[in-house]
């Protein structure tokens, strides 16, 4: 008889692999099982990769037998984002565009945490090429959040959260270019951390926007948090804009005290317009780090109300350029109806993209135009300083800055589908970091009256990974929350 | 009316790194089809490029060679548009930031030494290339080019002529090769020259329509092309017509250029900085140790060959058109030949089989050595210099030294004077009739004598001997 193994962290799983009280094999199978009980209605997976996850447990089981070091993460079961490359499988971020494209080489991260001992189970919905924020521009399928299945994960990385909240994977692999990880890591009730730009290498995630994109994990606990960062983070000479910042071992910042810890509340995030279940649940949040010593302050973030326009032209612009490759001529989707080059060009494009992805194109394409170039993407970087400056002064008053992940919690399947700018707004304070380059976590505070959960946003100084995983695990310790698991389990 | 040219070229090369600019594959020219490629340089999801460092130190030295200066800081830049050949549909290049900047070279034509502004000179990647010969409606893309570094070396507009403009080509070239940072060459692409022509009337400050003439596959088609765009647009002007500013292709086998793009048509290439990369920093130290490995350039090269060797600018010339062969001419001036001489058996016989046989200076079996060892032969009256042509062919073809053929073919000159006394009184013997010709005024008569003599000692005879012997045989 075996365990509901799938129920475990990814410690737990990792010390009861390596202690032998369990084998990798059995904890994939229990995952394997948990996925085909419940994702038939969560559609977290896109791909599940039973053959390829058994034998790579197969390998790890070998290697404990042997009484070699399988790793920091040997026999713990991970979902993967399909915006990475892997070599196993499909690569396709849910994209009509790239279907059946099977990538020549595995992400860096990918590599990483095969040789961490993390077993690959497959690869998880997304909002169409990470642009999104309830995962529903997926060409592929809808993801349900298993707290409500009425109601959408959040996004892009919609998929990785709810196998997460739904137990169908211990770690998920997601990318976060303007709060895709943290927002849908709010959403379903799970920890998700954007680090520092440059923290981790983006070599193998398939670009949305070069300057805002950084890869995280979503794990259910801060330990795992920290195990996961361990393995993820560190130079790439693949990839020149990862940072040779020395990596510490984060397991080493879990520590319970914040009582040297000032937290900074942005004055132009808790507005009028911040109310409901999310605002007292995040001020429950800061009233509980305060009773532990830590210092609260005000701070000001005065260009916060540019943040979503230089957003929308910085990553638009990017992801005009990076989303031009996919054409027709190489690989991935080719329109039958073409006479000439240009034809090839246009069809297949409007063709395999999806409405957003056009409308983001378009937008980019626009904004980078001659005659426009100064007006609206050289302004855009000027103001982005101005953000980043914004940041580096509060800082300079504080060590963490809490904010709620996302204005509500989840909203309704459809509810904001046909109108794109309301969509935007669900990422009015996850947006600044990206454009800021800091870390960012947000890890869940309670639940809404309806049974939703909230997220806690926790940002940091510039590779101060650290500080916020302290925080976020100080919280931890003392939250005395009954989250409960989600209805679905 | 009197019209003056303005003139302004863009080069492109490839730099010879041994690696493309952004991933490991090889930059080699005849691989197969679509064998020197990776995910990087095919553009496909996921990759990210990392800057080549070779690349960089070649374009700094080329910058530094042509007078540039040295950007501390400068970046690359995102240039889009939608071509098959273009693996990412976007270009990585530099925009308002390039690495070189404001250099110059002097160029001579005809005497007159001028000096041509270098505005610019930037990196960016090399795309792939079509083909669209395979036949059955179908066109080829071969990616072994796609990244492969090159730099782009803008002028200003001070170029007066097409002489200028193929001088400017030849001094160009001439230094990048010196650097040995590019092979240069026009066929295999590896040098690519456009030229920017409109025309003035003369001494007007305001610059005429401009055409840009592309499609030009030699230094000598880019000369001529210019001519025939000058010639065109004098012509136009004078009917009274417009220029209109246009791409213009130059058809080498009719001799004319042809519009190909017009303005209107121009792309809107949407520049931004490359967000994948980070800035190009090159500081001081970089700068000045890239400086120390700069060779002597060839114009200093030019001008010290002629003070410390005495040789004419022409020669000069000749001898710095690449540093193998100035190399080897002083070499050979190192190993005991006169300069002259040196000089002239390079230039002149030397040359003529190199080009015969497409051998390289720096291959070739005759060594800068073997050849002083020649012409000492020749000076010591050993070999005359009739003889020591076929010598050298020998040497050439065999790689022996001067003194074994010489002494295994019994090449030694005759310079003893009663044996040649002997010779020339059996010539004049058996030739009454020219040398009575000779002795009634005939000139020429004399060097059939000489010949005859030449003939009778198979060509070893002393020239110098022979003919005074021969004319006081003549006088009695």
């Amino acid at each position: 008889m075996s365990r509901e193994w799938y129920r475990l962290t990814a410690h737990e799983l990792r010390d009861a692999v390596r202690s032998g009280e369990t084998t990798a094999a059995e904890v994939t199978q229990s995952f394997l099982n948990r996925i085909k009980a419940v994702d038939g209605k969560v559609q977290a997976y896109t791909d599940v990769w039973e053959d390829h996850a058994l034998r790579q447990a197969e390998k790890v089981d070998a290697k404990l037998k042997r009484g070699e070091d399988a790793g920091p993460l040997a026999g713990v079961p991970v979902g993967v984002k399909d915006v990475f490359c892997t070599k196993v499988g499909t690569t396709t971020c849910c994209s009509k565009i790239l279907k059946g494209y099977r990538s020549p080489f595995d992400a860096t991260i990918i590599e990483k945490l095969d040789a961490a001992g993390g077993i690959f189970l497959g690869k998880l919905n997304m909002d169409e090429f990470a642009m999104g924020s309830s995962t529903e521009n997926s060409a592929v399928q809808i993801t349900h959040n298993p707290w409500n299945l009425a109601c959408v994960p959040g996004g892009s990385s919609g998929g990785s959260a709810a196998a997460i909240a739904a137990d169908e994977c211990a770690i998920a692999l997601g990318s976060d270019t303007g709060g895709s990880i943290r927002q849908p890591a709010a959403c379903c009730g799970c920890v998700g951390l954007k680090p520092t730009y440059g923290r981790v290498s983006r070599y193998g995630l398939v670009a949305f926007a070069s300057s805002l994109d950084q890869v995280g994990p979503f794990t259910k606990d801060m330990k795992d948090m920290a195990l996961a960062l361990n393995v993820l983070c560190g130079l790439d000479p693949r990839d020149s804009t990862s940072s040779d910042t020395p990596v510490p071992d984060f397991t080493r910042a879990l520590r319970d005290d914040v009582s040297d810890i000032t937290v900074g509340l942005p004055k132009e995030y808790f507005t009028d317009a911040l109310g409901g279940d999310v605002r007292t649940r995040v001020e429950a949040a800061v009233n509980v780090l305060k009773g532990l010593g830590a210092k609260v302050i005000d701070v000001s973030l005065p260009h916060t109300d540019y943040a979503i326009a230089v957003y929308y032209i910085i990553c638009t612009a990017e992801a005009s350029a990076n989303l031009a490759r996919f054409d027709g001529v190489r690989y991935g989707y080719r329109s039958p109806n073409v006479t000439d080059v240009r034809d090839m060009y246009v069809n297949s494009k409007t063709e395999a993209f999806g409405p957003e992805v056009r409308r983001r194109i378009m937008l980019g394409t626009y904004v980078l135009s001659s005659g426009y170039y100064d007006a609206y993407y050289l302004k855009a970087q000027k103001v982005r300083t101005l953000i980043r400056q914004d940041f580096q002064k509060a800082f300079e008053k504080c060590d963490v800055i809490l904010t709620p992940t996302s204005p509500t919690p989840a909203f309704k399947l459809g509810e904001k589908t046909a109108d794109p700018l309301e969509m935007y707004l669900s990422d009015i304070y996850t947006i600044s970091v990206n454009l800021a380059s800091i870390p960012g976590m947000s890890m869940p505070c309670g639940l809404t009256e309806s049974g939703l959960p909230v997220g806690l946003q926790i940002l940091g100084k510039p590779f101060d990974e650290e500080t916020v995983l302290r925080v976020g695990y100080t919280y931890e310790q003392h939250r005395n929350l009954e989250m409960g698991v989600p209805p679905i389990a | 009316m009197e019209y003056e040219a303005v003139i302004g070229m863009e080069v492109h090369v490839e730099l010879n790194t041994a690696s493309k600019m952004f991933c490991s594959c090889s930059t080699r020219f005849h691989a197969p089809p679509n064998t020197n490629v990776c995910p990087i340089c095919l553009g496909m999801p996921g990759v990210l490029p990392v800057m080549n460092k070779r690349a960089v130190e070649f374009a700094v030295a080329a910058g530094l060679a042509l007078n540039c200066t040295i950007a501390r800081w400068s970046k690359m830049d995102r240039k889009n548009y939608f071509y098959p050949d273009l693996a990412k549909n976007y270009q990585i290049s530099q925009y308002d930031l390039p690495l070189c900047h404001d250099g110059c070279i002097q160029i001579t034509v005809n005497g007159e030494t001028k000096r041509i502004g270098i505005t610019r000179a930037h990196l960016e990647e090399d795309t792939a290339r079509n083909t669209h010969t395979l036949g059955g409606g179908v066109s080829g893309i071969d990616f072994n080019r796609s990244g492969v570094p090159l730099l782009e070396i803008v002028t200003e507009p001070d170029i007066s002529s097409a002489d200028e403009a193929f001088a400017y080509l030849t001094q160009l070239k001439r230094i990048l090769q010196y650097l040995e940072v590019s092979d240069c060459n026009m066929e295999e692409g590896s040098l690519r020259a456009e030229a920017n022509v409109s025309i003035r009337p003369a001494g007007a400050k305001e610059f005429g329509v401009k055409t840009e003439v592309k499609n030009v596959a030699s230094f000598s088609g880019v000369q001529k092309a210019i001519e025939f765009e000058i010639a065109r647009q004098r012509q136009l002007l004078d009917e009274g017509g417009t220029i209109l500013q246009e791409t213009r292709g130059w058809d080498a086998d009719r001799g004319i250029t042809v519009s190909q793009r017009s303005k209107e048509s121009a792309h809107d290439y949407r520049y931004f900085p490359e967000p994948d990369l980070v800035p190009l920093a090159v500081d001081e130290a970089w700068e000045a140790k890239i400086r120390e490995t700069l060779p002597e350039l060839p114009r200093a090269r030019w001008t010290r060959l002629q003070e410390e060797y005495g040789l004419s600018a022409y020669d000069a010339d000749v001898l710095t058109a690449s540093r193998g062969m100035a190399d080897y001419f002083e070499i050979t001036v190192k190993a005991g030949a006169a300069a002259k001489p040196a000089a002239n058996w390079i230039m002149g016989d030397l040359q003529a089989l190199l080009v015969k046989t497409g051998v390289a200076i720096e291959t070739c079996k005759v060594s800068s050595g073997e050849l002083a060892a020649m012409i000492r032969l020749i000076d010591d009256g050993t070999i005359s210099g009739k003889i020591a042509k076929d010598v050298l062919l020998e040497m050439f073809e065999t790689g022996k030294s001067a003194k074994s053929i010489v002494e295994a073919r019994g090449l030694v000159q005759i310079s003893d004077e009663n044996e040649l006394t002997k010779v020339v009184a059996s010539v004049v013997a058996a030739n009454p009739g020219p040398v009575d010709d000779f002795r009634n005024g005939k000139e020429k008569a004399l060097g059939f004598l000489v010949g005859q003599v030449m003939k009778a000692t198979k060509g070893k005879a002393n020239p110098k001997l022979v003919n005074d012997i021969l004319m006081k045989a003549l006088e009695r």
